[in-house]
């Protein structure tokens, strides 16, 4: 495993028109040229092609695929769980659910989680984003959107606003206010356009743009005060279902998961795929980068969950099961890392040892598809939402469930006794609908000190 | 019902749907039910059972399903077993013979296996009309098991309303049905009744139950015809056919053109480069720069903080047949690192490696250090070697190292850069 080199933007006069400018690397019947970005344009529509049947291409590219394949298992020494077996092994633990949002009428479909760690906001098919305060279980905010299956939402990072879209092909942004008098319906702002539906969105670090992924096969970054497009981003052969920014802080680069079974990582300043990986056998639901930013789990339809590792630009873990045998919809990391949480349609959650490669545990619980699931940003909780219905009068309840694994990476590693996280009172309260079930989760997972040297 | 003992209806092997994720999970779970039903290599075991005064046919029990599941999909927790039968059952693929909820239990409960032509993978979405047949159907036969559950007496009214005007036509396709079902027999009646009861389970669940018919409706589109006139149950034809409610508008897949893979291929010679360029410079990085191989000649230290000038030292002792006074010093430096429980064990290995009487690599030590170190070694801490590797650093230090110098292995690696860069150096 080495370090990454980039494609460097080199200058010079460009091979077909000779005019002075930042030059791409074009190949012409195996001979590289260099042409400036207009001239390769027009050299993809060239008579030159007109011999060049679709199927010759796609025979091209599909043996350019072998070679890369090939070019990547050159530096392939050794399995990442091999390298793992030094790792101390992870004590069991339990995670139970500690809090269950009730509210929604139909399938929940996506949700966020604030910065505060506290607030999250949920979208659901029958048109509501509600925002709830996780640890009283009360809704803040509720909208309704004007169409059914809002499949994105996401929560900006000042917490003030939120964002939602789905079948209307577009992404909204509401201002959240506290004004009971003021409608938020009201101050809705349109941002994102798109031809098909919006699959999912995101934030970058400011409240100011918005990144957006859909079912027309492109994602887009768009500004949120004037609306007006940023940058696209082509490449997707299929429906973009999921996408993940990078967590560093001068984060230009993302990652998205299609129907086409691809992960691609974009450039968000020049548009430009960067990297590519094609190993899953089915749409990728859900794609959410390691901690670190140097690598990214991705979950799909085929029900495994793959980790792929951006310096070494190939996949180095398969999380599968035999006994496992429907999709994983969303995936989420714990705070250090190690662990993975990977929502299924078998209506279960398991959590994957991210480096053995082995599974840590399995939660029950959910009557439907679990269909989104997020990790809190103080990595003490992380949320659930399904397409579960329940026996109630109220029609088609849904249930949000939160669970609380101890993943403070700052203490120190303990032995197996529970630990009461940050001193929260414990109370139990066997009713369900305003049900307030609060208590710390019994365990904590030792920090894994060796993570450092395994991704260089 | 059209389905007759020789199945004559196509199953839907060509299926246009196959793309469809749903149908990756259909498609794991028909393998695992065939290889269940499989006798020979381990099935689960199918019989009739005595009950009263008759026979139940074509049975097995839930323990007997949780037990093969464990064992043949490597589950360890029955409750995980318990679960993915339940989802299977679900699903439609096997269902209890007395109870309109899909679930799989740890227990003597009966269940049976689904047949081929009701499997959800053919795509069925039945129209209300079948099910008002079926229901319509089911009032007909007066066998008091087939009495109809509360749920589908409100279905059956709430149809009969709906569908006021053509219950005529509903209620002769029922009775043709009957006819035909009077005429098979007996054993194989109740196996089809069973499965068509189930079938109509999975397709109008029993209200509170998950209808796991119900997709996602971004993986909707994929289905290459949504609009196509859906195929009846019971092979009713009508000029009339309702469209789907839920009318996903079809919107041309993007088909992949010319363009598309021509960027593609730009793409893929790209990240095809840029491994190259990472592999020449890995392999670049085996040989050593020629400014490392010098610094190893500075000083003894030098070349004990490099591990790649450790190494080259390393071979050059060994052609010597004097490496045991390297590997005592790295053995020792090793020492100092352990965790304190493994400490003693490691002294005692090292002892017994490099200095107890008859070790295999016996290194050469004074008698007044070697009394020293044995009496230290009583003690076994991690500092017991101290005296004697200071003795052999100073050794190889003195000896060793000034011929590893002379030797013609180093001096070939300080040449071997010096060749390199002259000969680039004379290309016009």
């Amino acid at each position: 495993m080495c370090d990454q080199t980039f494609l460097v933007n080199v200058f010079g006069s460009c091979d077909k028109c000779f005019k002075q400018r930042a030059l791409r690397p074009v190949f012409k019947k195996s001979q590289q040229l260099s042409y400036c970005s207009p001239c390769a344009e027009i050299m993809a529509t060239d008579g030159l092609h007109e011999n060049e049947t679709l199927a010759s291409l796609k025979s091209e590219a599909e043996s350019l695929k072998g070679k890369l394949e090939e070019e990547r298992a050159k530096l392939h020494d050794v399995e990442l769980h091999q390298v793992a077996e030094r790792v101390e092994a992870l004590g069991q633990f339990v995670m139970k659910t500690r809090r269950t949002l009730k509210g929604h009428g139909n399938k929940v479909l996506c949700m966020d989680w604030c910065k505060d760690k506290r607030r999250i906001v949920s979208s659901s098919q029958d048109g509501k984003v509600i925002v709830w305060d996780s640890f009283t279980t009360n809704k803040e905010h509720a909208v309704t959107m004007p169409c059914t299956w809002v499949m994105a939402c996401a929560y900006a990072p000042s917490g003030c606003a939120i964002a939602c879209g789905g079948l209307d092909n577009k992404c909204s942004v509401y201002p959240l206010t506290f004004d009971k008098n003021e409608n938020m319906a009201a101050k809705k702002k349109s941002v994102a356009m798109h031809t098909n539906y919006l699959s999912a969105c995101s934030f970058t670090n400011s409240d100011m743009q918005i990144l957006t992924a859909s079912g027309d096969g492109t994602c887009a970054l768009w500004d949120v005060e004037s609306g007006q497009l940023l940058q696209s981003f082509h490449g997707h052969g299929a429906d973009v279902l999921c996408l993940d920014l990078a967590p560093s802080e001068t984060g230009n680069t993302f990652v998205s998961g299609g129907c086409d079974k691809k992960a691609m990582v974009w450039d968000m300043r020049s548009g430009q795929c960067v990297q590519a990986f094609e190993t899953h056998e089915s749409d990728i639901n859900s794609v959410r980068y390691y901690p670190s930013g140097d690598a990214f789990a991705s979950g799909s339809d085929d029900a495994t969950c793959r980790l792929y590792d951006l310096r070494a630009d190939r996949e180095v873990a398969i999380y599968s099961k035999e006994s496992i045998i429907f999709g994983a919809s969303s995936v989420d990391f714990s705070l250090s890392g190690r662990l993975l949480f990977a929502g299924y349609n078998d209506y279960t959650i398991n959590v994957w040892d991210v480096l053995k490669g082995s599974r840590v545990s399995i939660l029950f619980g959910h009557e439907n598809r679990v269909s989104t699931l997020r990790v809190s940003p103080d990595g003490t909780a992380f949320c659930s939402g399904s397409w579960d219905h329940t026996l109630r009068a109220q029609p088609q309840a849904l249930l949000l469930e939160v669970a609380l694994p101890g993943l403070e990476p700052s203490d120190r590693p303990g032995p197996s006794a529970p630990v009461n996280l940050r001193g929260r009172a414990r109370t139990t309260c066997k009713t369900t609908c305003s049900g307030i079930k609060m208590g710390p989760v019994s365990q904590k997972l030792p920090k894994p000190a060796f993570q450092s040297t395994l991704f260089k | 019902m059209a389905q007759g003992s020789g199945d004559q209806r196509t199953v839907g092997i060509a299926d246009p749907e196959e793309s469809s994720p749903n149908m990756i999970v259909y498609r794991k779970i028909e393998d695992i039910i065939t290889k269940m039903q499989d006798d020979k290599t381990g099935g689960v075991p199918i019989r009739t059972v005595k009950s009263f005064l008759s026979k139940i046919p074509s049975v097995v029990t839930g323990t007997d399903i949780v037990q093969w599941l464990m064992k043949n999909l490597s589950i360890e927790d029955p409750v995980e077993a318990i679960h993915l039968g339940s989802l299977v059952a679900a699903q439609g693929y096997v269902f209890p013979i007395s109870d309109h909820v899909l679930t799989m239990k740890d227990d003597g409960t009966f269940y049976r296996f689904q047949a081929p032509y009701f499997w959800p993978s053919n795509c069925w979405e039945p129209e209300n009309t079948d099910y008002a047949i079926y229901l319509c159907k089911r009032t007909m036969q007066n066998k008091a098991r087939l009495e109809l559950a509360d749920y589908e007496a409100e279905n059956l009214a709430r149809l009969q309303r709906a569908f006021a005007r053509k219950w005529e036509f509903i209620f002769m396709q029922a009775e043709a049905q009957v006819k035909i079902d009077r005429k098979k027999d007996k054993t194989e009646r109740k196996i089809l009744d069973s499965q068509e009861r189930a079938f109509w389970d999975v397709h109008r669940p029993v209200p509170g139950c998950v209808n796991t018919t119900e997709m996602d409706i971004r993986k909707c589109r994929r289905l290459k015809n949504p609009q196509k006139v859906k195929k009846s149950v019971y092979g009713v034809t009508e000029e009339s056919q309702s469209q789907s409610p839920v009318h996903v508008p079809s919107q041309p897949i993007r088909k992949t053109t010319k363009e598309d893979i021509r960027k593609q291929i730009t793409f893929l010679n790209a990240q095809i480069d840029r491994h190259r360029l990472k592999m020449s410079k890995v392999a670049e990085s085996k040989e050593p720069s020629q400014h490392r191989v010098k610094r190893w000649g500075f000083s003894f230290d030098e070349i004990l903080k490099d591990q790649v000038g450790r190494d080259q030292f390393l071979r050059f002792l060994e052609s010597e047949f004097s490496s045991e006074n390297l590997r005592f010093w790295l053995a020792v430096q090793d020492l100092k690192e352990q965790p304190l429980q493994d400490v003693a064990k490691r002294v005692e290995e090292i002892w017994q490696e490099f200095l107890a009487p008859g070790a295999p690599s016996a290194i050469n030590l004074d008698s007044h250090s070697y009394e020293i170190t044995s009496q230290n070694v009583k003690d076994g801490g991690r500092y017991t070697f101290e005296d004697a590797q200071e003795h052999i650093y100073k050794l190889m230090k003195s000896d060793s190292y000034a011929r590893f110098l002379r030797s013609n292995a180093y001096q070939d690696l300080l040449l071997a850069r010096k060749k390199k860069v002259s000969k680039v150096v004379e290309l016009p």
